[in-house]
């Protein structure tokens, strides 16, 4: 007997008890719709922690000012004003590192078209828009020589633009920034929320020189922006910049550094790990999931092997050797299970779509998850069942046929 | 020519706690080709035993069973399983049809094992239910039939598979008087007019009055074995 002829039996057998069918699988479909769920919104976070964190800027290192200790008070971290713009050139010499910028912040009112603001306007490099990958959405960025000159340009994000220019295009008009007329050069696209929350296009951006002479009128950076080549580089430039910081800025051994680097790696690092424990997490329920659903379909089957006593004698009788009793009763748990799993992977998906509608959250399901799902279906399935099929397949076929 | 059956010297025990029961006790018996046997005899006398052992579904513990000329007993569980799936054919008091199953798919279950292909099947079996005068139901499901059209039903998966031998036990048992002689005539027509081999168990003497050959059974031996030639002649 072929394996389809068995499997068309078995099929048989489960739709002339269709509800008893249904309501072993329950089970299952409950199980894998759970774990399929679970999935979706795990990776889907997992995804936009990850965006949020390449958002930031890919491979990127800031160096920030440290502590100052003045005559035993210490400032906090930032306090030291040490970073300049030189360090940062010192930097972009280093091997593994791709670009630096500096950063130099300020909050003022920004005044164009009749409206007025009041944002960010940062100091940076050309470079910045490569070491945080954000390009401009129309116009262009400033040049180096726009930072050699400390020319009065200035490149508005998505929100500034919003205010000052609802209904005009920016780019050619001109903009006063602390009562000094900046011509705008390019609008940069919009980035959205920053991780902690804060509204990332609500900035203005102008040549670092022109920030250090107009509005600080220091010659300290806010910060130093680092990219280096490649994401395993990090670690690595970190230490050639603590080096070279160190040096620039003649700390003595054992003394604090008046600096601090921050490397998105670790925090990158740190969601990949949450993500891992989610992941173990998630494989923990799947598994008491599909065990409770596979002892489900045990327990039925078993039933079902008593129910259907008198059945298997006669298939018996009629010409139906052991192993394809055994075959055919081990098919039906398996088919329960994986159509179990299958109409459980498909509820999972729809009720995932609806989350994701519903509370607005960002979710994935990756199709081998769903693979894994069925497959591991099929395999409680065949585990489950093969004690309930082997019982069948054992019968006295004179006894299962007067069996009441 | 070779018998459909031939037993010699058939012997089974059932072992108990203490004892070991005796159910036959040294049989022989041959079953020519187009016979139609009834076995009778009262509970215990051995001849549901017997039938089984005829029927390939038990084992004797002793004598010889010879069956289309082969010995059983060197033939393994499938083989019996094969056997019993080409060239026998099963009648039982309870029909045993499975349910919410159509009647021609009922019918059609021997070949499913035997590995007939599927539009064979469906014909072959559409052909037995015809024989049986059952073609008009074919596609109804056992409680949408009467206990005689059940009967014959089970009749038409009997003989679907043209067997050597059909086996039939207390198949009227479950049926009243008309519907038993429906069956009863069923039989007789396909003994007579096709040539099948029938083995029938009964206790009723007016059941196995349409046999051609009464086998009596006692206490595990055969207690008269006699042609019913006059008897059939009286009926018709």
């Amino acid at each position: 007997m072929t394996f389809l002829a068995t499997l068309r039996l078995a099929a048989q057998a489960l739709l002339r008890n269709r509800v008893r069918s249904i309501l072993t699988m329950l089970g299952i479909i409950i199980g894998v719709a759970a774990v399929i769920v679970t999935v979706g919104i795990g990776v889907g976070a997992r995804n936009s922690v990850q965006a949020q964190i390449n958002s930031l800027g890919s491979n990127m290192l800031i160096v920030m000012p440290g502590s100052l200790n003045q005559g035993g008070v210490r400032t906090g971290n930032g306090g030291a004003s040490t970073l300049t713009p030189a360090d940062g050139m010192a930097i972009a010499q280093l091997p593994g590192v791709a670009a630096v910028s500096p950063e130099v912040n300020s909050r003022t009112q920004v005044v164009a078209n009749g409206n007025n603001w009041q944002t960010t306007v940062t100091g940076v490099a050309p470079t910045f828009q490569f070491i945080r990958s954000w390009p401009v959405a129309s116009g262009s960025f400033f040049t180096q020589s726009d930072v050699d000159s400390a020319s009065k340009v200035a490149v508005l994000g998505q929100t500034v633009v919003q205010n000052l220019f609802p209904t005009t295009s920016p780019v050619g008009q001109t903009v006063l920034i602390g009562n000094v007329p900046y011509t705008v050069v390019g609008v940069l696209s919009s980035k959205g929320q920053s991780g902690v929350g804060q509204d990332q296009d609500d900035t203005v951006l102008i040549p670092y020189t022109a920030s250090l002479e107009r509005m600080t009128g220091q010659t300290n950076v806010g910060m130093l922006l680092v990219s280096a080549t490649d994401s395993s580089q990090t670690d690595a430039v970190q230490t050639q910049i603590t080096g070279l910081l160190e040096q620039r800025h003649r700390i003595v051994a054992g003394r604090p550094d008046d600096f601090q680097i921050r490397n998105l790696q670790d925090i990158a690092a740190t969601a990949s790990q949450t993500g891992n424990i989610l992941a173990v997490l998630l494989a923990g329920i799947a598994s008491v999931s599909l065990l409770v659903g596979g002892i489900g379909i045990m327990n039925i089957m078993l039933v079902s092997v008593t129910e259907r006593t008198r059945e298997i004698g006669l298939r018996m009788a009629v010409g139906a050797r052991n192993s394809v009793i055994l075959r055919q009763f081990l098919i039906e748990a398996t088919v329960l299970a994986t159509a179990g799993g299958a109409i459980g992977a498909l509820l999972g998906g729809l009720a995932t779509i609806g989350v994701s509608m519903t509370a607005g959250w960002a979710t994935s399901i990756p199709p081998a998850s769903v693979a894994l799902a069925i497959g591991f279906s099929a395999l409680v399935g065949i585990f489950f069942g093969y004690a309930p099929a082997r019982r069948a397949s054992q019968l006295n076929p004179i006894e299962a046929l007067r069996f009441e | 020519m070779t018998p459909v059956v031939k037993v010699n010297n058939l012997v089974k025990d059932y072992p108990m706690v203490d004892h070991t029961v005796r159910a036959l006790d040294g049989v022989d018996l041959s079953i020519e080709s187009g016979e139609f046997v009834a076995v009778m005899g009262p509970s215990g006398s051995g001849k549901s035993t017997f039938m089984h052992i005829v029927g390939l579904l038990d084992r004797p513990t002793g004598g010889n069973y010879q069956f289309e000329g082969r010995e059983v007993s060197a033939l393994s569980t499938d083989d019996l399983a094969d056997t019993r799936s080409q060239r026998l054919g099963f009648v039982f008091q309870a029909y045993n049809l499975l349910s919410r199953t159509t009647a021609v798919e009922n019918v059609e279950l021997p070949m499913v094992y035997a590995g007939v292909d599927p539009q064979l099947r469906r014909a072959a079996a559409l052909e037995a239910l015809g024989l049986v005068g059952l073609a008009h139901v074919a596609n109804h499901q056992p409680n949408q039939l009467s206990g005689g059209q059940q009967q014959r039903v089970a009749i038409a998966r009997s003989l679907v598979n043209n067997p050597g031998l059909i086996l039939a036990d207390e198949p009227t048992g479950a049926l009243d008087t008309k519907s038993s002689e429906d069956v009863m005539a069923l039989f007789r027509r396909l003994n007579e007019e096709r040539g099948i081999t029938i083995l029938l168990v009964t206790h009723e003497p007016d059941v196995a009055a349409h046999a051609k050959r009464i086998v009596t059974f006692r206490d595990g031996k055969i207690l008269s074995d006699r042609r019913a030639e006059s008897q059939e002649a009286a009926l018709r």
